[in-house]
């Protein structure tokens, strides 16, 4: 009984573990998908694309 | 190939296990080659476009090392070396290893698409197909000469680097390309020279192995000179400063000459002295990577943080 018990605290312990760094390495996607996004919007990068309709904005200036 | 009733997991995974799975160590190296390629660029990056990109490399770059262990889990098997891997220790199933690298190359090139240019996205992912099904399904097993092809694979990170910041490939960044492409036949087939491996009884044939000792110490003479000229022609391009120019010339006159005085040995030379040259080559060699891509970024810093120094 004692033996079960330690392998299934352990595999918890192994899950937890595993669940942590996803949760670390998913909250630092979101941070690093943030920081690209105030990059490009600093740069001055093109805020709209071609969206099925006419957009003046898209169009170079002559 | 993999069988999946081979491998099965027997045990659970830690997270470190799926880090493992990504090679690391590899990635150190294409972490560092490709932040070279991008700072020595003429066109100046934003910081954290810069470091996105360089972890969605690094990223592409693990990717790969999954795929590259989900085919290769029976030769890991087979070698000492590689028996405590992920999928051979029964840790991670061939095909969680398969969906995992799928996955990882999709991300890392989309990402790095979005981050930075299509022309580096592009690039990384043939990188990625390269290593996997070039090298890792086709040659490996097939031609002595897989360190060559593999070489080519671990050769693109700093061309990668270079389109993040240009958009395009020019002759610097190819240079780049080839000073690691020359340089991994002579730095590997040292090693093979004096480390047992098991690479023959897992099926891969090697140089020392198909064609001798000889003609692996010939071997080493050949791609030496090669990269001799590919290295000093760097330094006549735009992205060298004194400093790559020095290192060049120490360093690749080490490096012919310890090639030579491999080529000069024999079996019996090798056994009287425990391949000592064999070892010392391979420890310049590896100094001889690392100190020409740093003189590059020394350049690079001189240029871009105290111009007309030089």
């Amino acid at each position: 009984m004692s033996t079960f018990d330690r392998a299934t605290h352990e595999i918890h312990t192994r899950r937890w573990g595993r669940n942590l760094g996803l949760g670390i390495v998913l909250v630092g996607f979101v941070a690093v998908v943030f920081g690209l996004t105030l990059a490009k919007v600093s740069t001055g990068a093109n805020m709209e694309a071609f969206d099925h309709v006419a957009r003046p904005a898209l169009i170079p200036a002559e | 190939m993999t069988d999946a009733s081979l491998y099965d997991r027997t045990a659970e995974p830690e997270f470190g296990d799926y880090v493992t799975l990504l090679k690391p160590r590899v990635m150190s190296l294409v972490v560092f080659t490709a932040f070279v390629g991008l700072l020595v660029a003429p066109v100046p990056v934003h910081p954290m476009i810069g470091f996105a990109a360089i972890l969605f490399i690094a990223l592409g770059g693990g990717a790969s090392g999954a795929l590259n262990m989900w085919y290769d889990a029976d030769i890991d098997a087979a070698m000492k070396r590689t028996r405590k891997r992920p999928i051979p220790a029964g840790l991670i199933a061939p095909n969680e290893a398969l969906g995992l690298g799928l996955a990882l190359s999709g991300i890392a090139v989309v990402m790095l698409w979005l981050a930075s240019n299509a022309v580096a996205a592009g690039l990384l992912a043939f990188t990625i197909f390269f290593y996997v099904v070039v090298y890792t399904m086709w040659l490996k097993r097939w031609t002595p000469q897989n360190i060559v092809i593999g070489g080519a694979a671990g050769a693109f990170p700093p061309m990668i680097g270079w389109a993040v910041a240009t958009g395009g490939v020019s002759i610097e960044s190819l240079l780049m390309f080839g000073l690691i492409f020359m340089w991994t036949p002579p730095h590997f087939w040292a090693l093979a020279l004096f480390m047992k491996s098991d690479y023959n009884d897992a099926g891969v044939p090697m140089l020392t192995v198909t064609h001798g000792r000889d003609a692996t110490r010939r071997h080493i003479l050949i791609y030496t000179i090669l990269l001799v000229p590919t290295a000093l022609a760097l330094a006549f391009t735009a992205v060298a400063g004194p400093v790559y120019i020095a290192t060049a010339l120490v360093l690749n006159a080490m490096f012919l000459l310890g090639a030579v005085r491999i080529w000069r040995r024999d079996d019996a030379a090798c056994d009287a002295d425990s391949h000592a040259v064999e070892k010392k080559f391979f420890r310049l060699s590896l100094w001889y990577l690392f100190l020409h891509f740093g003189a590059l970024l020394a350049d690079g810093l001189i240029a871009r943080l105290a111009p007309g120094v030089f």
